[in-house]
């Protein structure tokens, strides 16, 4: 069919045929030079740095991003429908803008005295705002549809709210909660323009691997930038999949 | 209630609030502070520079290109994906959501292995005289392939959802293809398109990492809004970033304030419940067999 055929075109020129490109360039020197790429000095403390942070930042997400998600759904509070539009500003504001206002919060002329600009600690800042949205979205809606009778009952019965978040609560949010820890994590791995200002980009310090690869794509060297490129797409599909794999382990295991 | 629950509810929308509020509403409040701290002038007289000016119309000529393009395309590849069966279909699904997940720098790299001038496909548009990498062409392309999950991931589950009852009625009444898609289709899936269009304009608006690889930063001449404020900031004219980023900010409130309003008017309950990360995150099912038995 016509239609088919446009669609498949469309993805394979602007999508499929660069992406695939990019694998086949990681290969160009062979498998050693792709090892040498990714073993250099200077791109192992990048990526170390980068996955270290977004695990970090995945943690913290899962704590916080449910704490809203919840904050938003059971209490009432005045201005609640603001607090919830907010949410999605990460996605809309453009990630340098994003770095940008970080810089001029937590930046050198710091209005309240926080200056962590130039720091590893900016790295999982930055991440934090533009991972926002993804577990609090993630679990808002299926927080919306629980039923509360089973919260209820265990009330009655003297259950303490710790013991019914932890029993009853957790269990059902958790496969929202790992999906959006996952997306999280694909996107703070890759994360760029958020980092670029605030960070200051120093090599063995702050340089994330995006920051690296930029590099080598300015200094013309393709071929390391491709294999670290193809390195963080493995991180991130493995991690996506150790996700979803912990999530079906987890509904089996409540099942039997 | 009692005085211990109370007490935890109090305690969780506080540290709930406060974080918002230290990473979110006062870092965005405080760039309207920043722009407007020496007056009003500084910041217009960078916006109105001429590079300025360059930058804004050249992200306006980016998103007009890349958002349309997608929009047609992008409501195309939901129909296939949803309403034909095919070998490959899992695949190119899965390819969808390419753009979530890898990163800018490396799309831009992507889009210099192919269209770059020392490569095959570029170096053959470089010799019929089309710059395309270091130039604008380029720069649409990143932003096209940036925002291309948008509109169809919004518009799948829309036409998963319909079905095709009233598409079949349609032709058996002798409707045309193209009259069943401009009559029936499209009126349904109306605000997912919408929903879809306004999403992939925010992203396309603020691209940085891809449209910065591939354009080479030449200020007056391959510079957008976003690499603008990049460039005014390492320029040491902080007024001048500030604007420009004020300019963006304001344009993603309005985004923002858009989508809370397509959500409520939308009239299709599992595109409209949830924004992006939602829908993003749980799969659509491809099981036709599925939606054929209801």
């Amino acid at each position: 069919m016509l239609t088919r055929g446009v669609a498949m075109m469309w993805l394979s020129v602007i999508v499929l045929i660069p992406v695939a490109a990019v694998v086949l360039r990681s290969l160009d020197g062979g498998l050693s030079a792709f090892w040498d790429a990714i073993s250099a000095p200077e791109a192992q403390s990048a990526i170390k740095l980068t996955f270290i942070s977004s695990l970090i930042v995945v943690a913290i997400n899962i704590v916080m991003g449910t704490m809203i998600a919840w904050v938003l759904v059971r209490d009432e509070f005045p201005g609640k429908r603001y607090v919830n539009a907010i949410i999605d500003l990460p996605f809309a504001l453009p990630t340098i803008v994003a770095g940008l206002t970080l810089l001029a919060l937590y930046g050198a002329d710091s209005p309240i005295g926080v200056h962590i600009a130039y720091t590893k600690a900016a790295v999982v800042l930055a991440l934090l705002f533009v991972t926002l949205p993804f577990v609090v979205r993630a679990v808002q809606p299926v927080l919306l549809e629980l039923d509360r009778d089973m919260e209820e009952a265990a009330a009655s019965l003297g259950a303490s709210n710790v013991r019914i978040f932890r029993s009853i609560v957790l269990p059902n949010l958790t496969p929202a909660i790992l999906a959006g820890a996952a997306l999280a994590f694909a996107r703070a791995i890759g994360e760029f323009g958020s980092l670029v200002l605030l960070t200051g980009n120093i090599p063995f310090k702050t340089q994330v691997a995006s920051v690296y690869i930029f590099g080598r794509i300015e200094s013309n060297n393709t071929t390391a930038a491709a294999a670290v490129s193809v390195l963080l797409l493995v991180l991130s599909v493995a991690m996506l999949f150790a996700f979803q794999l912990f999530s079906y382990w987890r509904t089996r295991h409540d099942r039997g | 209630m009692t005085e211990a629950s109370r007490l935890s509810r109090y305690s969780l929308r506080f540290v709930a609030l406060f974080y918002l509020a230290a990473l979110l509403m006062i870092p965005v409040a405080i760039i309207f502070y920043r722009t407007f701290q020496h007056g009003l002038s500084e910041p217009i007289d960078a916006l109105t520079s001429p590079e300025g000016m360059h930058a804004f119309w050249l992200t306006m000529l980016c998103v007009g290109i890349a958002v349309p393009l997608n929009t047609v395309f992008g409501v195309t590849t939901a129909l296939v994906l949803v309403r034909q069966k095919f070998i490959g279909r899992g695949f190119f699904n899965s390819l969808i959501d390419l753009p979530f997940a890898i990163s800018p720098v490396v799309i831009g790299l992507s889009l210099i292995l192919i269209y770059g001038p020392n490569e095959a496909v570029g170096g053959w548009f470089m010799d019929n005289g089309i710059q395309i990498i270091f130039s604008v062409p380029g720069m649409v392309l990143a932003t096209v392939f940036v925002s291309l999950p948008f509109v169809v991931r919004e518009v799948m589950p829309v036409l998963q959802e319909i079905g095709t009852e009233q598409e079949q009625a349609a032709e058996t009444l002798g409707a045309s293809p193209w009259q069943t898609f401009w009559r029936i289709t499209l009126p349904s899936i109306r605000w997912g398109v919408t929903y879809g269009v306004v999403l992939a304009t925010a992203r396309a608006l603020g691209e940085f990492g891809a449209v910065s690889v591939v354009s080479g930063k030449i200020t007056g001449q391959t510079e957008t809004l976003p690499l603008f404020v990049q460039s005014e900031f390492q320029n040491f004219k902080v007024e001048g970033a500030y604007a420009a980023a004020l300019v963006l900010a304001i344009l993603a409130l309005v985004v923002l304030f858009g989508m809370s309003r397509i959500q409520r008017r939308s009239d299709v309950s599992v595109a409209g419940q949830v924004p992006a990360a939602a829908t993003m995150a749980e799969d659509v099912p491809l099981d036709p067999d599925k939606k054929e038995n209801n």
